[in-house]
């Protein structure tokens, strides 16, 4: 059960990030005229940090020995 | 050339292989062999969240907003990453308690409670109206849309179609009858609906892929990638602001906030999603794999959302075109016939998918949460002697569907026209939220009562319909504005759009912040306020702790009634059919290793709980509690009962108490053993001691009749004299061995019991005066001084007469040995008194030392010096005559002072021939 706790605890933690990562004022910091690689910094780094969540849901979930 | 009829045989043609897929995936799963049995399939059927709305409306939303359509994406993201703590607790929930829908979840949480599903089912219906009627507007202005090519009129433009080619009401009525081909073919106890989650994974994946291939087309087909899309737009100068859109648009942060929150609701609590990720689930290990392909679709689907929306408003700088047709319009646009209908089936495919499973849903919440209770209520109807109810429950699902999209249509008509696709949805999101509290309030506080989540819902979903659906039906007309703009009966504070004047918020924003305060509220205050019936506390404890039981049996312990079996099996076989009802009772005798058919005829607490979740797998908890109920004689434990179970308590008590004196007694027999053990191992020890003793006392008179006949033998000359002398040695020693010898005998007779006793009235005076006379020769000889006193008479003693001469002879002579060589002295007294006789024989000789004469009368304790003294006798006199008077009931012991003289005395009582005097 204490794996299963673990896990838990992991994508609470995750959660607790992804809001963070959505929010204001991390994402104030990214509302700013320019581009990366053509694309505008809001929406680039809205896609990419939604990337790198979604990998560490993936990790989290397919992770057995937890 | 795309004609209307192509448009409509290819619409159907896609149908129609989506009902073969579905089709095939039942006859797999008759034959054992299901093809849904798979994470991949599972996490395809949960982007039924991705509609119409995601398809048109997206693009829609981020030509106004920027990105503000996504929220609606990374809300999910957020909610599905706690699905580990939250959906897989559900999940579990909904097994072990065989929930079929959500409105039955949050019935059988409360305690069954058949007002609170209706009142959930109400809710869902009016809630998701908004939300299929978008569906419905997305098909037929699509259809419009399309069949004008190449020319690209909106559907407003077109005017008002006669009803005969009202395009919305043929999607809506042919919509239903697919769905009641899908989802209500047969009744599952389990609700599972396997066809029509593999249809849906597959609608799934058409819809990606329509999707997809017109944003590649619109990103690298028309313009040059997403920088080219990016660029053109900036240099734009209308188009420049949303680059950074979260400042400019309306709410910005609170906006952006409240939809994500939404959203994360949304994708617990649609009915659909609770459908597809609950109620269909097979496996809760699919999970795994849901929790991060589910949220890759979601961006999949919106990556290229902006490219699209930026594109659209830089083809169609008029605004002449609805923003929301962007992703059907460009290609029409650019003339790609084949992907415009690509576009088309894609959009169908995410309309049909969410009104089929939506639909499947609320039908089922419909049929078992609003209909069957109040059927089932209504004793007129004589339902409970119905034969076979099968019918009637797809009758009522199949209704409730036609009903369902028709009112969608109805609403579309109504109010359809004057919002975008999104804003319709959000009224949607908004109205399920409603379920927020009391669900996730339900299965991790076990406080929330039922009242308190009536009062909750009532409340939060009453304030929804103030500020949400109201303005919307003004909007359209069908209300005066002036209810908006001056609030009802002029009151300013009651405007629905400024509740309490709260203002400068978007719509959605205020109608959550007021609705989520009065939901939460009430929910906690009058649970908190009221107290919770047993069937709460039941049911509140199944469902929090979950995962602290096991098995299937947590139900039973709670369950206390009688039911006959045939009862059971023709009311299971009325809802379920015979052959199912069959197959239920043989999986639970099989379980308990019984026989089934069997001939018992009262069902025990596990079959009633058995046929209760088998029931309500078909027609939900609340209806199963009643239909059950009606058969069963529930009843509350009677006075006997409960004295029962207390004499139970009480014997187990009584069981202990004995259990604890008998390990008392255990103990103390125990330690008894370990003392006898130990006086055993003693006398061991003791018959050691005496055993090497004899040998030792018998070794000295031998050896030395053995040195003087050795002496005599080998010196035949020896004077007469000295031979005389040596020869009474010999006699003296031998006599000794005799004594000693006779006096082990005796010794062993006596302490192994085997002595032979005569008992008889003896007068000791007579004892004594016969022994006196007796030795009163050799007292003489050797000069000692012999002095008796005796009374006239005493009382005679029951002893034998042998013995007693025995002890007095042995006293006697050992006085004599030990008292003064020149003045010897020996005294003996006999007296009477506490019923005794006492016999006194005092010496005056050296006396015996304290430490000597505990030690006296054992075994071949002679005292003094061994070394230097010449033992004076056996060393068994003492004892041997001690054993005689103990015998006889009395006691011997000696008084001493060293130098003083010693007096050994005995007793014996007189009362076992009491009154008999000897003169």
């Amino acid at each position: 059960m204490s794996d299963f706790e673990n896990k838990g605890q992991r994508f609470i933690a995750l959660c607790m990030f992804g809001i963070l990562l959505f929010n204001y004022p991390i994402l104030a910091l990214f509302n700013v005229p320019g581009t990366v690689f053509g694309v505008p910094v809001l929406y680039a780094y809205i896609f990419i940090a939604w990337a790198a969540l979604i990998a560490l849901m993936a990790f989290v979930a397919e992770s057995d020995n937890v | 050339m795309l004609h209307g009829t192509t448009i409509i045989l290819t619409s159907f043609a896609y149908l129609g292989l989506l009902f073969a897929i579905a089709y095939y995936a039942d006859k797999r799963a008759d034959s054992g062999r299901p093809v849904i049995a798979s994470p991949y399939i599972y996490s395809l059927s949960l982007a039924v969240y991705a509609t119409a709305w995601t398809f048109y409306g997206s693009v829609g939303r981020a030509a106004s907003d920027g990105v503000g359509f996504l929220p609606i994406y990374i809300g999910p993201t957020l909610m599905i990453a706690l699905w580990w703590v939250v959906l897989r607790k559900i999940l579990r929930i909904s097994k072990q308690n065989r929930i079929t829908s959500l409105a039955d979840f949050v019935a059988s949480r409360y305690g069954k409670s058949a007002l609170l599903g209706g009142l959930v089912t109400v809710i869902a219906v009016i809630g998701i109206l908004p939300y299929i009627s978008l569906q419905l507007k997305a098909v037929s202005n699509s259809f419009t849309i399309l069949v004008q090519y190449p020319e690209i009129v909106m559907p407003a433009i077109v005017g008002a179609a006669p009803m005969r080619q009202d395009t919305a009401l043929w999607v809506a009525l042919i919509l239903a009858a697919f769905t009641i081909a899908f989802g209500t073919r047969h009744l599952d106890a389990a609700e599972h609906h396997q066809g029509m989650v593999a249809a849906i994974a597959f609608e799934s994946l058409v819809k990606l892929l329509a999707f997809l291939a017109v944003g590649v087309f619109v990103t690298f087909g028309i313009f040059n990638g997403f920088g080219d899309v990016f660029a053109r737009a900036a240099a734009e100068p209308k188009l420049r602001a949303m680059l950074t859109p979260l400042e400019g648009v309306a709410g910005g942060y609170a906006s952006w906030v409240w939809l994500t929150i939404l959203s994360m609701m949304a994708i617990m609590f649609l009915p659909r999603q609770f459908q597809v990720a609950v109620i269909e689930n097979v496996d809760e290990k699919h999970l795994n794999k849901a929790i991060w392909l589910f949220p890759l679709y979601m961006v999949a689907i919106n990556v290229f959302v902006l490219p699209i929306a930026f594109g659209g408003l830089l083809r169609f700088p008029g605004g002449e075109v609805d923003a929301d047709t962007f992703v059907l319009t460009l290609p029409m646009a650019e003339k790609q016939e084949l992907l415009a209908l690509l576009v088309f089936i894609g959009g169908l495919s995410a309309a049909t998918g969410m009104v089929i499973v939506e639909t499947i849903a609320l039908s089922t919440m419909v049929c078992n949460d609003l209909v069957m209770p109040v059927l089932l209520r209504l004793r007129r109807l004589r339902l409970n002697e119905r034969r076979d109810l099968t019918g009637l429950l797809l009758g009522i699902r199949r209704g409730a569907i036609v009903l369902i999209l028709l009112m969608g249509y109805l609403y579309f008509k109504l109010a359809g026209e004057a919002y975008a696709l999104v804003s319709i949805g959000l009224i949607s999101f908004a109205a399920v939220a409603q379920f927020a509290p009391a669900i996730l309030g339900g299965i991790f506080w076990k406080g929330g009562t039922r009242v308190g989540a009536l009062c909750g819902l009532l409340a939060g979903f009453g304030v929804w319909f103030y500020t949400l659906l109201l303005p919307a039906l003004a909007r359209s007309g069908w209300l005066p504005i002036g209810l908006l703009e001056h609030g009802p009966f002029g009151i300013e504070l009651l405007r629905p759009l400024q509740l309490f004047g709260l203002s400068g918020l978007d719509q959605i924003n205020h109608a959550m912040i007021w609705s989520m305060i009065a939901n939460i509220g009430a929910y906690i205050g009058v649970s908190l306020s009221v107290s919770a019936s047993a069937d709460e506390h039941r049911q509140a404890s199944l469902f929090v702790d979950v995962f602290r039981q096991t098995g299937g049996s947590a139900g039973e312990r709670f369950w206390r009634g009688t039911a006959s079996v045939p009862d059971l099996h023709s009311l299971l076989s009325r809802f379920l059919g015979s052959a199912a009802a069959d197959d239920a009772f043989g999986e639970y005798a099989s379980a308990k290793g019984q026989r089934w058919p069997s001939d018992r005829l009262v069902a025990d607490a596990g079959l009633v709980h058995h046929v209760e979740m088998q029931l309500a797998g078909a027609i939900g908890a609340a209806s199963a509690r009643i239909m059950v109920a009606s058969v069963v004689k529930e009843e509350a434990p009677t006075l006997d009962e409960v004295r029962e179970i207390l004499d139970e308590a009480s014997q187990v008590v009584v069981y202990s108490h004995r259990l604890e004196q008998k390990s008392r007694e255990l103990e103390a027999a125990t330690s008894e053993l370990r003392a006898a053990n130990e006086r055993l191992k003693e006398l061991d020890r003791l018959k050691d001691d005496f055993v090497s003793t004899v040998t030792h006392e018998l070794r000295t008179p031998l050896t030395s009749i053995r040195a003087f006949t050795d002496i005599l033998l080998d010196h035949p000359d020896v004077e007469l004299e000295q031979r005389k002398k040596f020869l009474g040695i010999i006699t003296k020693e031998t006599e000794r061995l005799t004594r000693l010898i006779n006096q082990v005998l005796d010794l062993a007779k006596i302490e192994s019991g085997k002595a032979e006793w005569i008992e008889s009235p003896i007068d000791m005076k007579e004892v004594i005066s016969d022994t006196l006379a007796a030795m009163g020769q050799l007292f003489r000889e050797k000069g000692i001084k012999l002095e008796a006193r005796l009374p006239e008479s005493v009382s005679a003693v029951k002893a034998d007469l042998d013995r007693m001469i025995q002890v007095m002879l042995n006293l006697l002579s050992n006085a004599m040995k030990f008292c003064d060589r020149e003045e010897g002295w020996v005294g003996v007294t006999l007296l009477e008194r506490d019923g005794c006789l006492q016999v006194d024989v005092r010496d005056n000789g050296r006396g015996i030392s304290p430490e000597d004469q505990a030690a006296i009368f054992s075994k071949f304790r002679q005292v003094g010096d061994t070394l230097t003294d010449k033992p004076h006798g056996s060393g068994l006199g003492l004892h041997i005559s001690r054993q005689i008077v103990e015998h006889f009931g009395g006691s011997m012991w000696v008084a001493s002072e060293p130098g003083s003289g010693a007096c050994f005395s005995f007793t014996l009582p007189v009362g076992a021939v009491a009154g008999e005097r000897v003169a």
